[in-house]
């Protein structure tokens, strides 16, 4: 062992936080959601949650092997991806589809942008939203005990009549890990909590969303409709999984907000006036293309006024 | 009563614990004493010893170089050894008059001032200049040059900073719990000069004891106010502290006095306060010698000049292998290379850690969580002009508020990819100054 001393700028402490245990964070919960898909949908569920980690982590290591890279699947940020992705599927979806998504988020989305924190809209939407776009049928195919069914936003939107409290419990048809919204509560508590999101973005979207609903859906301020609309579709999960990721949301406070209601706008339009009764993930990913814009608009006035004028 | 505070911050490991309840000791030096000429912001001090003299503990040993400057005086008695470069904290070689200690301390008569009531504002000041006194707080910005603002009569605050935020540090905590009187009597001084001023005591609230103390210590002087501070790091820099006591905001391109307000550090007034008092010139100041890789952490009264080496033995010596070495706290400090640096007048602690973070932690890509941006006090965004640092864009740097960056290192503190924010845009300031000085 050496005997010199270690030399290094200020500072010289480091906090505990670090990429991997932000990443383990939100691994653990989305737990609950996984769960939950799993335990509703059958073992399909946990065979396709399997298969999506999987192949997003061996994605990003053939893709650093191949280019000569250092590997980076440590930080564990594939495993997110690859898991998020798989919340995002119907348990119905043929073996190979999230073989597809995990190369595509991974590969397309995220590493020939860069890596972790360049990709410019979240891989696991951006895979979501190229499977449904290539495989419409298999992506919209939900079959729920034993049958196919229906979800709840598109039984809503031909005019019937939903259950809301199976819609938060969950036991409805559905992607993976969207349908219990009482899961991914407890998910976005543990994030909360843990410090790794906080409430600006989900916050913002949900009540411009809301707001959105109560002035052109044209039900007025109907308090079953809202809580049906909110707990279906990928909204909640969207709002505190996807909207919250730290590579495809503006780091300014202000833009964050200005982002969820940019989202709140969006999912609203989509999902009223739109051919499809979702439109999370399509106002998920055109928000994150806007990033770089809000960035640039919400950059905060530095501490005493900016230097040069005067304050 | 609310606490104070600032926007930004984080809450680092503080160990305090470990030096807190160790009263100060004072530690006489028995090697040879260094005294760099540069210890203060300004123009070099300008020997007035040469080789083979004799100097007494209290003895000028060098001049200020101009007005921006400030004198430095011999600590203990012995013969001028010579004046030569010596290494110092900041790792740089800087021109030292080295004394020979002959360990009899034989100290000057100092000539005692008139009371400071009965002193003019000129002669504070001039007592204040020739006694050496800078800010001890770590930047080392000559005391009587800030104690002269355009309108002394515009000063509404002098706030004596009683923070001390930087983990480890509790010189300023067993200064305000032992000898509080000073502190408050160095303020009374500084209040003197200032017609319209009234004085604030700022303490964290990690420091009840210290609060209680003084304030029971001002009850009769309405012009003097002790306020309670969040405990939050950088609470004790300069314009977070102005903001959390008097809801006046600064940018960098205006000074204190700007706002109305005199900031000083405690070790500074208590300095003021002998100066004045006693027409003592500044010779020693408080170290906290810490960290979990010194044997006995301390707080000692060590004389200035004295080599760290020294209080190390002093401490005990290290406790296994120390691997990194800091002067000063660990998140605004000096890491050394050697132990065999003087101790200045901006010296504030010797932290010896088993464990250095920083080369433990490979940095990685950037993950864009913006932690550093809610820690950063200056409300700037360090990612993006680390970014910019790398990319050598001066031009943007500064139209992002680069330069109003403290150097606190609370944005590579939080950092998750460990990136070295502090460093990148630390080097990019310095680089940016040196440019515009060349204009």
């Amino acid at each position: 062992m050496s005997d010199l001393l270690k030399v290094s700028s200020n500072p010289h402490v480091r906090s505990r936080v670090s990429t991997t245990s932000i990443m383990l964070t939100v691994i653990l919960a989305l737990m609950p959601s996984a769960c939950f898909g799993i335990w509703h949908f059958g073992y399909r569920a946990a065979v396709i949650i399997l298969i999506s980690i999987a192949t997003c982590v061996a994605s990003e290591c053939l893709f650093e092997l191949i280019l000569r890279k250092p590997f980076t699947i440590r930080d564990c940020s594939a495993v997110v991806t690859g898991l998020l992705l798989a919340m995002n599927l119907p348990s119905t979806v043929p073996y190979w589809i999230p073989v597809i998504g995990g190369v595509f988020a991974i590969v397309i989305v995220k590493m020939l942008f860069g890596g972790i924190g360049q990709n410019f809209m979240n891989p696991a939407l951006g895979a979501r939203c190229f499977l449904l776009l290539s495989f419409a049928s298999l992506m919209t195919d939900f079959n729920y005990d034993g049958m196919t069914s229906a979800t709840p936003l598109a039984v809503i939107k031909s005019g019937g009549e939903v259950e809301v409290w199976d819609m938060i419990l969950g036991n409805t048809a559905g992607t993976i890990g969207e349908t219990s919204v009482i899961a991914i509560l407890i998910g976005a508590c543990i994030l909360l909590l843990a410090g790794i999101i906080d409430l600006r973005i989900p916050f913002s979207y949900l009540i411009s969303f809301v707001l959105f609903l109560c002035i052109f859906s044209g039900e007025g301020v109907n308090e079953t409709y809202i809580v049906a609309q909110l707990s279906g579709g990928g909204l909640m999960l969207g709002a505190f999984f996807m909207a919250t990721d730290y590579a495809t949301r503006p780091i300014t406070k202000k833009g964050q907000i200005v982002f969820g209601v940019f989202l709140g706008i969006m999912t609203g339009l989509f999902r009223l006036f739109g051919a499809s009764a979702e439109g999370v993930s399509y106002a998920i990913i055109i928000g994150n293309l806007l990033v770089p814009l809000i960035e640039k608009v919400t950059r905060p006035v530095p501490f005493g006024g900016k230097a040069g004028k005067k304050a | 009563m609310s606490k104070q505070t600032f926007h930004g911050g984080v809450h680092p490991y503080d160990g305090k614990k470990l030096t807190k309840d160790k009263k100060i000791r004072e530690y006489l030096p028995k090697g040879d004493l260094v005294y760099p000429l540069i210890q203060h912001i300004g123009a070099p001090a300008i020997p007035v010893v040469s080789k083979g003299d004799h100097v007494l503990t209290g003895q000028l040993i060098a001049r200020e170089g101009g007005f921006v400057s400030a004198p430095i005086y011999a600590t203990v008695s012995g013969t001028v050894k010579g004046i030569e470069p010596r290494r110092v904290t900041t790792g740089d070689m800087v021109d030292s008059i080295i004394i020979e200690n002959d360990g009899l301390f034989e100290e000057v008569e100092y000539e005692q001032p008139k009371p400071y009531k009965e002193l003019t504002r000129e002669e504070i000041l001039a007592l204040i200049q020739k006694a050496g006194v800078v800010g001890m707080g770590g930047a080392g910005f000559p005391t009587h040059v800030k104690l002269q603002p355009k309108h002394p009569e515009k000063i509404d605050y002098v706030i004596v900073n009683g923070a001390e935020c930087e983990p480890y540090l509790t010189s300023d905590y067993r200064r305000m719990i032992e000898e509080p009187e000073k502190v408050v009597g160095g303020l009374k001084i500084m209040l003197r000069l200032f017609e319209h001023a009234k004085g604030i005591i700022a303490i964290e609230d990690n420091k009840p004891d210290c609060i209680e103390k003084m304030k029971a210590l001002v009850k009769d002087n309405p012009e003097i106010m002790v306020k309670t501070l969040k405990t939050k790091y950088p609470q004790g820099a300069e314009r977070q502290l102005i903001y959390a006591t008097t809801r006046r905001q600064l940018n960098s391109t205006k000074l204190p006095a700007d706002v109305g307000c005199i900031v000083d550090n405690i070790d500074t007034v208590t300095a003021i306060y002998l100066a004045v008092t006693y027409g003592r010139p500044l010779m020693n100041r408080i170290v906290t010698i810490t960290g979990d890789a010194i044997r006995n952490p301390r707080n000692y009264k060590v004389r200035i000049g004295t080599s760290y080496q020294e209080l190390i033995d002093e401490a005990g010596g290290f406790l296994g292998k120390p691997e990194k070495i800091i002067s000063g706290g660990p998140m605004m400090g000096f890491a050394l290379f050697m132990t065999d640096v003087p101790t200045t007048k901006t010296a504030s602690a010797l932290l010896c850690l088993s464990k250095d973070d920083v080369s433990r932690f490979e940095p990685s890509a950037c993950i864009k969580c913006g932690r550093c941006l809610e820690a950063c006090p200056a409300r700037a965004m360090p990612n993006l002009l680390a970014d910019y640092a790398a990319q050598g864009r001066k031009e943007e740097f500064v139209a992002q508020s680069g330069m109003e960056c403290c150097e606190c290192g609370s944005c590579s503190f939080v950092c998750p990819a460990r990136r070295q924010l502090t460093q990148a845009i630390k080097t990019m300031r310095k680089q940016i100054l040196e440019d515009r000085k060349k204009k």
